[in-house]
């Protein structure tokens, strides 16, 4: 284990898978110098130009071309520069890729991983600011993998790759230069299980991605005024251990669910509902709820602040379910 | 520049048992669309068909250019290359008839029939969708480096989408070997080529792409497979892509909702077309006998009943399987 940044995590899953399987190649805009993010930096160098291609701007033909390199048994990781971007390639994720095993009676299967940056905070504004996860969660056949911390971010990495499913892989804005521990070499985070990175009592923080940060930091500030935050990352969305997060809120009878998206049909609609179906007769306090409000994400600071959650609303949230004074 | 491609003559290097298999298979088509048409009237068809009745030269032309591990990748319309591929016609009935011994398990139906195991990756059913794919199946093949080929049909419609043009930048800038096979049947449903395309052969779009641009007689299979021949060879040498144009016709409607003679074509424009029925072409240019004919008429018949018997006696698909394979 030594400390470095989300980053160089998934920088390294990408050295490792590359290095162990020759199936494994990178496609995207500027994924050589890398320019934009740094996520695939000096990976053209070890690893070839055929390897660590360069693209056109060319959203839909670049992630098609990565479900037909995945149908012909290859492993392409496709970074698309913006979340955002995700929309010009709709058509071969989700028309194709999540249905073709399913259509074609399992014949083949899809390999593919689609890594992208999502997310606000960083004024890009309306079309460069979006978390979109909750469009994939909705759609059999696509798994959804949402890291909030380095290590996670690596080990959900390595496994998306080894996947045999098409795999949308959110990497938040505001984590890329967070710092953790990260163990060494091989390190795999199976989909689909949540994990507790705040024990707590009173309360459950339901954080998506980038959002389990601020609720690490309202869990903070919350233990300082007496209340016991438990803070449970997901993890990935699809599939969604909603077993784990049900266990929780049966231990404290309270729950705030977290997200970037907006708030309408969001991810947290969806555990929510779960919840609600799986410890209903625990809770004491009707689900709370944080998310990105109900509008484009607006480019000038203090308006996107205004719109985005942060931990001070998390932290109000928390005080309505608890029906304490706000 | 567009090079027009016109064969009327037979290649030398094909033997007289592979004309007549070049028929057959052609032929093979014709009852095997009929067959469809007529299982889908009398109800026993669910959902929707494309019947390619008229564009067989062109399924029979291109796939007999190719080896079995070449890829193919088509469209809604894909019955005949699906055929011309080698896919077993039985387990391909089954999946029109929605049994559990089809080619997709009832699950994809007439648009989505596929079969690995030839080399068919599938017919795809949203316009232009199987052209990245098929950018990504060469660029895998290139990775590969053992010489195989990815055909991808479409139609002129198509060539319209984002997607065509995405996907001949792609092969064109790394040299993939991907042949554009369109189709070019002059219909998108009910709209006329000529209103959706501004140029008039839509193979000069191969010039936006550096690439060889060919239009050839689509109701000629003979032209097909030469055009294809050559497109495969350049591939396969690593020097990447080119679009040929097949000029064709439907006799057919877009689909059964639309009739064979629609107030957007004239019966005489029909007619005209079905003077050059690509099966007849084929016979007179391969000089097929009276008795090769019947020869072959009774074998593929014989097939169709053997396909239509093992589609109708097979099993259900089992609902439980509506849930399966949605994730590997």
């Amino acid at each position: 284990m030594r400390e470095i940044t989300f980053v160089e995590a998934l920088n390294e899953a990408l050295h490792e898978e590359m290095d162990r399987d020759k199936k494994v190649f990178i496609l995207g805009e500027d994924v050589e110098l890398a320019y934009v993010f740094g996520v695939t930096k000096g990976l053209a160098a070890r690893f070839g130009k055929d390897r660590v291609r360069d693209t056109p701007i060319s959203e839909l033909g670049i992630v098609g071309a990565g479900v037909g390199a995945a149908m012909a048994g290859y492993r392409p990781v496709i970074e698309i520069m913006f979340m955002d971007f995700i929309m010009l390639a709709m058509d071969p994720l989700i028309n194709q890729a999540a249905k073709l095993r399913y259509m074609l009676g399992g014949q083949l299967s899809v390999p593919m991983v689609v890594r992208t940056p999502g997310g606000g905070g960083v004024q890009y504004g309306p079309t460069h600011s979006q978390c979109l996860e909750a469009w994939f969660m909705q759609m059999p056949g696509i798994k959804v993998a949402v890291p909030s911390d380095p290590a996670d971010g690596k080990g959900l990495l390595k496994a998306a790759i080894r996947d045999d499913n098409p795999v949308l892989f959110v990497e938040h804005k505001m984590l890329y230069k967070q710092k953790g521990l990260v163990p060494e070499g091989e390190h795999l985070v199976p989909f689909g299980r949540a994990v507790v990175k705040r024990p707590g009592a009173d309360v459950t923080l339901v954080g998506v991605g980038y959002q389990v940060v601020n609720c690490l930091r309202a869990a903070e500030a919350l233990a300082a005024e007496g209340i016991s935050a438990e803070v449970v990352d997901p993890r990935t969305l699809a599939p969604l251990d909603t077993a784990t997060i049900a266990e929780s809120v049966r231990r404290t009878g309270r729950c705030v669910v977290v997200e970037e998206g907006h708030l309408r049909s969001g991810a947290g609609s969806e555990i929510a509902a779960a919840i609600q179906q799986e410890a209903f007769d625990y809770l004491d306090a009707p689900i709370g709820r944080v998310a990105a409000l109900d509008a484009p994400i607006p480019f000038e600071p203090r308006l996107e602040a205004f719109v985005l959650p942060n931990p001070d609303k998390i932290a109000k949230a928390v005080k309505q379910v608890l029906g304490a004074a706000v | 520049m567009a090079a027009k491609v016109k064969s009327k003559s037979a290649s030398r290097s094909l033997s007289r048992d592979d004309y007549l298999r070049m028929y057959r298979t052609m032929l093979c088509i014709r009852r095997f669309e009929e067959k469809t048409d007529e299982l889908f009237m009398a109800g026993r068809i669910k959902g929707a068909v494309h019947v390619s009745i008229g564009q067989e030269a062109c399924s029979v032309g291109v796939c007999s250019a190719l080896n079995q591990d070449d890829a193919i990748l088509t469209t809604h319309r894909g019955h005949g290359h699906s055929i011309a591929k080698g896919t077993r016609l039985n387990e391909m009935m089954a999946e029109l008839l929605g049994k559990a011994t089809g080619l997709c398990k009832a699950r994809g139906g007439s648009m989505h029939i596929a079969d690995i195991s030839k080399g068919h990756y599938g017919a795809h059913s949203i316009v232009g969708a199987n052209m990245p794919m098929a950018a990504g199946m060469g660029l895998a093949f290139q990775l590969e480096g053992k010489g195989r080929v990815a055909v991808v049909f479409f139609g002129d419609g198509a060539s319209n989408q984002g997607s065509f043009h995405e996907s001949m930048n792609l092969c064109a800038i790394w040299k993939l070997p991907v042949v554009f096979f369109c189709e070019n049947n002059h219909y998108a449903v009910s709209f006329h080529v000529n209103r959706s395309t501004a140029v008039r052969d839509i193979s000069l779009r191969a010039q936006s792409y550096n690439a060889p641009g060919v239009t050839v007689d689509g109701m000629d299979v003979m032209a097909v497979y030469e055009a294809t021949k050559e497109a495969v060879a350049r591939a396969r040498r690593g020097e990447g892509p080119t679009l040929i144009e097949a000029k064709t016709y439907r006799f057919f409607g877009h689909s059964r909702g639309d009739p064979q003679f629609g107030p957007y074509r004239t019966k005489e424009e029909v007619e005209r077309w079905r003077k050059r029925d690509p099966l007849l072409v084929a016979e007179k240019m391969f000089k097929v006998t009276e008795a090769e004919k019947k020869a072959v008429q009774g074998e593929v018949a014989e097939e169709m009943a053997v396909a239509v018997e093992f589609a109708e006696k097979s099993p259900e698909a089992p609902l439980p399987s509506a849930l399966e394979d949605v994730y590997a």
